[in-house]
């Protein structure tokens, strides 16, 4: 009884609410919903903008933003599939080199914004052209079709219908939640995020976490890229545009806040399926892609209204 | 032994002209000055915080020249600051040892960092504050003492304290006082910064005292009269107590019936006339500032209402600008954060309340006028209000609800922070205001000031309005007794 009371008011409660009233919705307005299929379809769709909402989370805390994650990502996959399908690159390899790109663009965004103190968004809005860039160049603007030798990360797992890049991603939330609550890095985080005066005078150098934290968002692009081509079994260089949108939408609808200094990545990625199942809902009950796009607009709106009002009942107890 | 010599530092103007400062074990050394004196810079670089232009600093026979905060407190030298630096969103542990978290592998290692907690508070008599505990919900009181245990937790040669005692109660003070006593003992040099002339004299061995960047007096603490140190900071006489004139009250003013804001304030009522300065008294957390903000709608109460003037019926103010219409006005306790653009002109801040109803070209004249009846004392209107002494922000503030011609005005400490001069002065405004027939309610955790200016006191404990004393027949001692009766039942 005590556990389910503490869930009742713990923070999780509001995006829960929403997720359940999704799920009641379509399955009323759907017969085939509620079906092992969708779940595994949500689940298989979502590792690359879950991973990169993790990375989101932690760039938000400190009170920054990363506008090229998208782009970051479409680099990562662009880079992976040329170098699967024209370099013959080894598969292992290759998402090495992918993700060792993430790190690139990410620690290019922070030195940048921490060295010059340039706001990061301008400097990630910068990254956002520059990255994309790079994958067109990569791929010489086609798609790069990559065939069986990614299929160890996005085919789903016989008997489970999981793929790897999913369960990948679930370690890395929870990876990142502990993180972001146990460790020293974390902590910093959290504290430069609410207060970086007072993080400086504690004696700390605040430097290196934001430029780490930006280096982390970069990785994880890197990552989202290879779990992409995954799915596609192909590298577009038109990938994930607009991902960054979506990402932050995510963390937003977690409860992070985009002054700094508040959030959780379990939340972030809570904010991810309430997307990924309003996304695959839509499209089951026959949704057109211009309504789609208003009524998940609307949702996320709603959903954030309905969580601040949640909170300051909470706090008013 | 911390030994400064011919210290010097410019910023605009000359802040610090060749000061000498000694710093000698088993002392307290008091740095006393009016605001604007330069002690605040003086302590900043002693803790690393600012350089000087010039001069030199030994500690223990060693050149001492620290470039950053860390490279000072490397060596031991640590501020406790008079501005809260926690961060809300960490624990109260976390906060404690932000700068050297003990860890294994990257992790937190929560039980060590829980019983180091433990012992630095259980140092500043913070027994039963659990260090897992978010120092969001911390009243503005403890937090101070955390920020206290933070700097005594790390192993200290020199210890800074800037305006400790600001938000504290007595037996918090006394806590401090023991904890500063205890460091002495240990050979750590204490250099102790405020405005409270009696707590010094208590604490204090030994006393520096600024004017205008100078050193005018170092004497021990003993042998220097409170007159004697008064003259020395301002360089004239002043009314060492504003002393309490019998007005003529008018009608009532302002009505309060039962107002309750959650358990923060429960049931509260009385009556302010015209004419009147209604004082509310009570320990940290006994919801003054809540009442007032009930009050002025700054927060919506629960129940019970507010009636102005001859209003027979009692209403709840849902926001601030509902009360200002009515007449009603607000300094708030941390006017730079509540109360002012701090990077905006004195002029702005002057007549933010009347943009609307003062033509354009009126807004000049207009603000200037205000600000020339309260003697502010400033350079051009456009000068930013920040750059402004405390004193003479808090004028502003006062200006700004003045030009509204408000006939109820509420103020929430309203010396904080302020000099001994300009105390002076904050305290004849409010007399006459009260001549003039407004009604004023002032709520404060200085007692003496209460006692200076009010005709009545009203004392919160535990957020319900335990006695309302007549300036006949009250006393330090039934007023603090009062104060408790709230927590006992």
């Amino acid at each position: 009884m005590k556990a389910v009371l503490r869930v009742l008011r713990s923070d999780y409660l509001g995006l829960l609410v929403v997720l359940i009233l999704l799920f009641l919705v379509f399955g009323t307005l759907s017969n085939r919903f509620f079906t092992l299929r969708t779940f595994t379809t949500v689940a298989n769709q979502i590792p690359d903008l879950a991973v990169v909402a993790v990375g989101m989370t932690f760039v938000l805390i400190v009170g920054g933003i990363d506008l090229s994650v998208g782009s970051v990502l479409a680099l990562a996959s662009a880079l992976l599939g040329v170098a699967l399908s024209e370099w013959s690159f080894s598969l292992g390899s290759a998402v090495m080199m992918a993700i060792a790109a993430g790190f690139l663009c990410g620690i290019l965004n922070g030195v940048v914004t921490v060295g010059w103190s340039v706001p990061s968004f301008i400097v990630t809005l910068g990254m956002l052209e520059i990255a994309r860039g790079a994958a067109y160049l990569v791929t010489g603007s086609r798609t790069a079709y990559i065939g069986a030798s990614i299929e160890p990360v996005g085919a789903p797992l016989l008997g489970l219908g999981l793929s790897p890049a999913f369960l990948a991603a679930i370690v890395l939330v929870i990876a990142g939640q502990i993180a972001l609550s146990r460790t020293v890095f974390g902590r910093y985080a959290v504290a430069i995020g609410t207060n970086e005066e007072a993080v400086r005078l504690s004696g700390i150098d605040p430097r290196p976490t934001r430029i780490a934290v930006f280096a982390l968002a970069g990785v994880l692009s890197g990552l989202g890229g290879v779990f992409h081509a995954g799915r596609l079994a192909a590298a577009d260089p038109n990938a994930a545009v607009g991902l960054e949108l979506s990402a932050i939408a995510a963390v937003v609808l977690g409860g992070t806040s985009l002054m700094g200094g508040r959030g959780s990545v379990v939340r972030s990625f809570f904010g991810v399926l309430v997307i990924a199942v309003l996304q695959s809902g839509l499209a089951q009950v026959g949704a057109s892609e211009p309504a789609k796009r208003v009524v998940t607009g609307a949702v996320i709106v709603a959903a954030v209204i309905a969580d601040s009002y949640r909170s300051s009942r909470l706090r008013n107890d | 032994m911390l030994v400064l010599r011919a210290i010097r530092k410019s910023f605009a103007a000359r802040v610090l002209d060749d000061v000498d400062l000694e710093l000698r074990p088993g002392e307290v050394h008091a740095l006393l000055g009016a605001n604007g004196a330069g002690k605040t810079t003086l302590a900043r670089i002693v803790a690393g915080l600012v350089s000087a232009d010039s001069g030199a600093m030994e500690l223990d026979g060693v050149p001492y020249l620290p470039r950053t905060k860390a490279e000072s407190e490397g060596l031991g030298v640590h501020m406790v600051p008079q501005e809260l630096n926690l961060i809300p969103n960490l624990s109260v542990g976390e906060n404690l040892f932000l700068s050297s978290l003990p860890s294994r592998k990257g992790f937190v290692d929560r039980r060590e960092l829980a019983s180091r907690a433990r012992g630095a508070l259980s140092r500043v008599g913070l027994l039963d504050l659990d260090p897992a505990a978010s120092v969001d919900g911390l009243g503005i009181g403890v937090q101070q003492q955390v920020e206290i245990a933070k700097a005594l937790a790390k192993s200290a040669r020199v210890l800074i304290f800037d305006e400790p005692t600001a938000a504290l109660t007595d037996p918090q003070v006394e806590t401090l006082f023991e904890n500063i006593r205890r460091l002495v003992g240990a050979g750590v040099l204490i250099l102790y910064v405020s405005h409270r002339l009696e707590e010094m004299r208590r604490i204090a061995d030994r006393a520096t005292i600024l004017r205008d960047g100078k050193v005018v007096v170092s004497e021990v603490f003993s042998r220097l009269s409170a007159d004697a140190i008064v003259r020395a900071m301002v360089g004239r006489e002043v009314e060492r107590e504003s002393k309490h004139q019998r007005r003529s009250l008018g009608k009532a003013a302002l009505r309060v019936e039962g107002l309750t804001l959650g358990r923060r304030v429960e049931n509260v009522s009385f009556e302010v006339r015209r004419g009147e300065i209604f004082g509310l008294s009570g320990l940290i957390g006994s919801g003054r500032t809540s009442l007032l903000r009930a009050i002025f709608g700054a927060e919506t109460a629960d129940a019970g209402g507010v009636a102005l003037g001859e209003e027979s019926v009692t209403r709840r103010f849902r926001a601030p600008i509902d009360a200002a219409r009515a007449g009603m006005a607000m300094v708030p306790e941390d006017r730079k954060r509540q109360g002012l653009l701090l990077p905006r002109s004195i002029l702005l801040n002057t007549i933010l309340g009347v943009l609307r109803s003062v033509r354009r070209k009126a807004w000049r004249p207009t603000g200037v006028e205000a600000l020339d009846r309260l003697q502010v004392q400033r350079g051009s209107p456009e000068q930013p209000v920040r750059e402004l002494s405390g004193g003479n922000q808090q004028k502003v503030m006062i200006a700004r609800w003045l030009l509204r011609d408000s006939a109820v005005l509420l103020f929430d400490e309203p010396t904080r922070g302020i000099d001994v001069a300009a105390r002076a002065a904050v305290y004849h405004l409010l007399n006459e205001l009260a001549e003039n027939g407004k009604a004023i309610v002032v709520a404060s955790s200085d007692l003496d000031e209460l006692l200076a200016i009010c005709d009545r006191i009203g004392v919160l404990s535990a957020g319900r309005l335990v006695e309302v004393f007549e300036r006949e027949s009250w006393s330090r001692e039934s007023i603090t007794a009062a104060a408790f009766r709230g927590y006992l039942w």
